[in-house]
């Protein structure tokens, strides 16, 4: 394992050697050491690497994240795994606001909190949060699937597109054209399967389903002749 | 977008230190706002029935010892003061509103940054390592602190345009974010009697709290309406004679962080300016909720 402490070196000099990391793994464990909330940890990455951050991280940590599997063992701040393409990337703490945001794909666990606009724009991500997320989650969400065990804050899923929400809690208020739709055997499935790959220990028959209507203005084809 | 940072202490036994701890915060919001900066300390009380002011001239060389004696004859009572670059503290047997009212007649060409019995806002235009320097923030002592670093984007970048804004006695306001409606309600405020110093956004917001207080809200109150009448993004951060208050605005897209440990509750934009700060590996860290009034207040 290799450690990179962020005392003596620069968030550049730590991005650089896990990029470094990209044609050919020569090193999986990394190990990161004093973060202290700086910005842009582990960004970028394009190999199988597993990267701990010991401690609280800043903005976009795991950015534009491809097969690694990053965990903060603590809190992140705005746009933790933005832009993700695949991989794991998991927070022990809490995250600030977009998290996820406009991610393609892989796996984000939140074991913590979410703040504002979790998933913000989300483009087939998953995304596993155990606590609660903040307003306007999911906001023009377009892939994938949402799961909060905790509370949804006001504005879920406006202008979605086809995310499924699943949350347990209570949801605060529901975006435009966001509507609970019908929990069917599928989605059981589904969401038993996203639990487990997060690793979280929850019922899924106790959550309720949401999704889009369908009714907004992309969604009518009487609109198609507009283009 | 800008830097706020504050710190204020509940083991007093931390008050001698406050500046040293308080300084790296400042210097470590520097890349939010490297065009001015300033902070807010309170301490070194002064009985009641006198007053604190804070005045400001360009000249270091200003000759605040003549202006102190005007002062003295003009009010009938004891006036003490010290410097400190180019901001003196002077303490008067008076009232706020005679003793500001008779700096504006003596020596209109000074400036009044704060009034009040604890409240001392020193701030200006530079770096804030600069700033913090020119002042000796790390020698400071005090119950709690509130700063500022700012990067302009709605007003020139001048002394009166940098934070803290004085909004009342032993009051002040700092923010981040801008104001989309302060022209409209500036104009308002002028109208019930507001006066203001610059085009700067985050003084309407200021003059709107001091309205608000004037006309009897509780500071609870005042911060309700202001998320009601304010338009446009803010984290705000008030110090109070006895703590400090922050509220987000409905959006909540300027960040903000919070931490509480026995000793002390920090707030910052960034986690990073917290990192100094003894104990915070084991601090309770959050960040507050959008559209929520947050007080921390010491009993008197």
């Amino acid at each position: 394992m290799k450690t990179i402490n962020l005392e003596t070196q620069t968030v550049r000099d730590l991005n650089q050697a896990l990029h470094d990391q990209a044609p050919e793994c020569t090193e999986r464990e990394w190990e990161v050491l004093e973060p202290k909330g700086q910005h842009n940890i582990a960004c970028g990455l394009d190999q199988n690497l597993a990267v701990d951050v010991k401690g609280h991280a800043g903005y976009f940590c795991a950015g534009m994240n491809k097969k690694a599997h990053v965990t903060v063992h603590g809190n992140v701040g705005q746009g933790v795994a933005e832009n993700m393409m695949s991989g794991t990337v998991r927070v022990k703490g809490d995250a600030s606001q977009a998290a996820g945001a406009t991610a393609h794909g892989g796996l984000l666990v939140v074991e913590g909190n979410a703040g504002a606009r979790c998933g913000i724009s989300m483009k087939g991500v998953d995304i596993v949060v155990k606590g609660d997320v903040g307003h306007m989650s999911c906001f023009m969400g377009q892939a994938g699937n949402l799961v909060v065990c905790g509370d949804a804050g006001d504005a879920l899923g406006d202008s979605l597109y086809e995310v499924k929400i699943y949350v347990k809690g209570t949801v605060k208020s529901l975006g435009a054209d966001c509507i609970e739709k019908e929990m069917r055997e599928e989605h059981i499935q589904e969401l038993t399967e996203l639990l487990n790959r997060a690793g979280v220990d929850e019922d899924p028959a106790s959550f309720k389903r949401y999704g889009s209507a369908r009714q907004l203005y992309n969604f009518k084809v009487d609109n198609a002749a507009a283009y | 977008m800008c830097g706020i940072v504050g710190l204020y202490l509940k083991n007093k036994a931390l008050e001698s230190q406050i500046g040293e701890l308080f300084t790296p915060m400042l210097i470590a919001m520097t890349d939010r706002g490297p065009d001015s900066a300033g902070f807010a300390i309170y301490g070194d009380e002064v009985a009641e029935g006198s007053t604190k002011l804070t005045l400001r001239h360009v000249e270091e060389s200003y000759d605040w010892d003549a202006l102190a004696r005007s002062m003295q004859d003009a009010l009938g009572c004891g006036v003490e003061w010290f410097q400190n670059s180019n901001v003196a503290v002077v303490k008067v047997q008076a009232s706020a509103e005679s003793a500001s009212a008779c700096v504006e007649e003596l020596a209109p060409e000074v400036l009044v940054l704060s009034a009040g019995q604890s409240i001392e806002i020193l701030k200006a235009v530079g770096l804030p390592e600069n700033i913090a320097e020119t002042f000796n923030l790390s020698g400071m002592k005090g119950s709690h602190i509130i700063g500022h670093t700012r990067m302009a984007t709605e007003s020139a970048v001048t002394m009166e345009g940098s934070h803290p804004f004085s909004t009342g006695q032993d009051l002040c306001l700092v923010h981040n974010g801008s104001l989309s409606n302060h022209n409209r309600l500036r104009e308002e405020l002028k109208r019930e009697g507001v006066t203001f110093q610059t085009e700067n956004d985050s003084e309407v917001a200021a003059g709107y709290l001091t309205l608000r207080l004037q006309k009897g809200d509780s500071l609870n109150e005042a911060l309700e309406n202001a998320l009601k009448d304010l338009d446009g993004f803010f984290t705000f951060t008030i110090g109070t004679r006895d703590g400090f208050a922050v509220v987000r605005d409905p959006i909540a897209c300027k960040p903000a962080v919070l931490a509480e440990t026995d000793d002390y509750v920090a707030m910052a934009s960034e986690y990073q300016a917290l990192t100094t700060l003894p104990g915070i590996e084991n601090a309770k860290v959050w960040e507050p909720e959008p559209e929520t009034i947050y007080v921390w207040e010491r009993e008197q």
